[in-house]
């Protein structure tokens, strides 16, 4: 399982990268959920989010699954491209399938990689 | 192996073909239509009626039925639908009326509903009971609305909570995410039980209530229902109860002596009503004497009493003090879903329900007991109508859906995959008290078979099902590549 280590964690599995303000879903999480056939994207560019609040729905063959923000701030940008190729998640979940990117924004409570996957691993199935 | 065998019947048209010519009108043509509404083309399709019948008899074939074989979909509840229901729904009686006509010509259905509210009432120890909600989902809308109603005629405005265990049915969530409700997730500990430490930190004077299916989405009763339900009512919420499986209580234990505000009935789960795309369904709510005043109107009721024993008396429809109002243009789904939960309550009566919960619990334990040890189960103690494992296996591939899918080479269609949620590869297994114990041994000596494949012949699995006219199906690409389609009027632009 992939966990870059210039990341940030939330427990709902959630990255963060503190230096560009992106947010996205982790290796484990698409690994979770299977092949991901729809993403809808909840906030839009200019709107603020809180920590913890749902900014995105994901829908995989299995299961859908509600995407929280790990991070508080104004939203910059939203990724289009991940929306109209939801399997860019499964592909390359830390790269090409960030969803949104926040100004400025003020991390949740997060974890290191190292306890990210930790945590993942003892909730792994 | 994926060729089409059968056009579909569009495609089976050719101009000119009829099944059925329409007589020549006999009224007069009116031209007054609004013009936007008509259109010059209609789209259907050309065909013999022998050629019609013949499609869907091909169809038929290729598809698998409660009529053909066994089908332990879980959280699906009964699949039963008595041949008896379809007679008694028919009498010109039930079939002929319309809902508009007055009271005085309707006698008889209005007393069948009425008997229907009351004998749910005793069933469920409730205090009073609506039929209208098309649905079970409707039926927790129903339910939400008077949650709501009753918090704000006391003035109680800042409950805006609703506590929902990570356990169930994904309607209960949506039905409060539509009352603008917020959703707390209440998680489950290691017996399938409402985790009470949890429940503790949320039961606070900002709950509306909580919503609880019980026994829950694992099988399994919970084991301190009456305190969950105490905490609840202590910090002023109300109790709601998804009846989702109340099939397996039947007789037993009543949701309204266990001290539930509030619950919706699936007739098409509990009372042989037709459901899965044979529906409609119908969702009748029951409600505790502290939400009586708050039930949608009418409600059908007794208008005057009869004289003696020999008259009936007279039925009409009467309106609760604080009602919420309508929930259904008319009066619910009455032919298709009361006249047969009122035929099946009628032909079992007290005595045969209760049997019914005994078989449906029997036979789910029955099942757990068999294929234990070949399967994990993950919450494994006596279970109620349905139990769940998991199907993946030590150093194995395979997971759930290749078992569900080798199911039906060895005949049998597959049980509910990946869910409850809170169970990883979870095969949710139902088989309801209708099957015989021959069924019950064969379907778990498959799954048993099964489990040794996933071991020794994993690719078998991957492969399957290799006894259907088609092999595995690309769900991936189905989710991916929507292919809807349908005509549009021509003038559809100026419409919208």
């Amino acid at each position: 399982m992939n966990t870059p280590s210039n990341l940030k964690y939330a427990k709902s599995d959630e990255w963060f990268d503190p230096a560009s303000g992106k947010v996205g879903i982790t290796d484990f999480a698409q690994s979770q959920l299977s092949d991901i056939v729809f993403v809808e994207i909840l906030v839009d560019e200019g709107e603020d989010v809180t920590a913890g609040k749902p900014i995105a729905s994901v829908e995989s063959v299995k299961a859908s699954a509600e995407i929280y923000a790990p991070a508080s701030g104004k939203v910059a940008k939203v990724n289009k491209g991940v929306v109209e190729k939801p399997e860019l998640i499964n592909s390359d979940p830390f790269g090409e399938a960030w969803m949104i990117q926040i100004d400025g924004g003020v991390a949740g409570d997060l974890m290191d990689s190292a306890a990210y996957e930790k945590d993942s691993a003892s909730r792994a199935h | 192996m994926s060729t089409i065998i059968e056009p579909t019947i569009f495609e089976l048209s050719s101009p000119g073909r009829r099944g059925v010519r329409m007589p020549a009108s006999d009224v007069p043509l009116v031209d007054s239509l609004p013009q936007h509404l008509l259109r010059s083309e209609l789209p259907l399709p050309e065909i013999a009626e022998v050629d019609v019948v013949r499609h869907y008899v091909k169809l038929s074939k290729l598809n698998y039925s409660v009529d053909e074989g066994f089908y332990p979909l879980g959280s699906c509840t009964m699949k039963y639908n008595p041949k008896i229901n379809e007679d008694t729904c028919r009498y010109p009686g039930f079939l002929f009326t319309h809902p508009l006509q007055p009271i005085e010509t309707v006698q008889g259905n209005l007393a069948l509903m009425f008997e229907l509210q009351e004998w749910l009432k005793e069933i469920s120890g409730f205090a009073g009971v609506t039929l209208q909600p098309a649905a079970g989902a409707h039926g927790e809308y129903t339910g939400v609305l008077m949650m709501a109603a009753y918090h704000k005629l006391r003035g109680d405005t800042k409950r805006t909570k609703m506590l929902i265990p990570d356990a169930a049915h994904g309607t209960n969530p949506a039905s409060v995410g539509m009352m603008g409700m917020q959703v707390v997730t209440i998680p489950s500990d290691s017996r399938g039980n409402v985790d009470l430490t949890e429940l503790e930190k949320y039961c606070d004077d900002t709950v509306v209530g909580m919503m609880l299916t019980n026994p829950n989405t694992l099988g399994m009763f919970d084991e301190n229902i009456e305190k969950v339900i105490e905490m609840v009512h202590k910090c002023g919420g109300l109790m709601y109860g998804d009846g989702a499986n109340l099939n397996a209580l039947l007789g037993i234990v009543r949701p309204g002596d266990l001290g539930f505000d509030v619950m919706h009935f699936n007739l098409h789960k509990t009372f042989s009503v037709p459901h899965g795309g044979g529906g409609p369904g119908c969702g009748p709510v029951g409600v505790s004497k502290t939400l009586l005043d708050f039930l949608p109107s009418p409600l059908v009721g007794i208008i005057e009493e009869s004289e003696d024993d020999e008259t009936a008396p007279f039925y009409g429809f009467v309106t609760p003090e604080h009602s919420i109002g309508r929930m259904k243009a008319f009066h619910g789904h009455f032919g298709g879903g009361m006249v047969r939960a009122y035929t099946y309550i009628a032909m079992h009566g007290p005595d045969g329900l209760k049997a019914i919960s005994q078989y449906a619990v029997l036979n789910a334990n029955y099942l757990q007991a068999k294929v234990r040890g070949h399967y994990k189960i993950p919450f494994d103690r006596i279970c109620m109508h349905e139990f769940v494992a998991e199907g993946r296996f030590e150093g194995s591939d395979v997971r759930a859906l290749d078992v569900s899918k080798r199911l039906m080479d060895y005949g049998f269609h597959p049980p509910t995959n990946y869910f409850p949620l809170i169970v990883p590869e979870a095969l949710m297994i139902e088989p309801t008290e209708t099957e015989n114990k021959d069924t019950l041994d064969k379907f778990a000596d498959a799954l048993i078979k099964i489990a040794e494949e996933a071991k020794n012949q994993p690719e078998l699995l991957h492969n399957a099902p290799s006894t259907t006219k088609f092999g595995r199906m690309d769900e991936v690409k189905a989710a991916r590549e929507l292919v809807l389609c349908c005509w549009l009027p021509e003038n559809y632009e100026a419409m919208v």
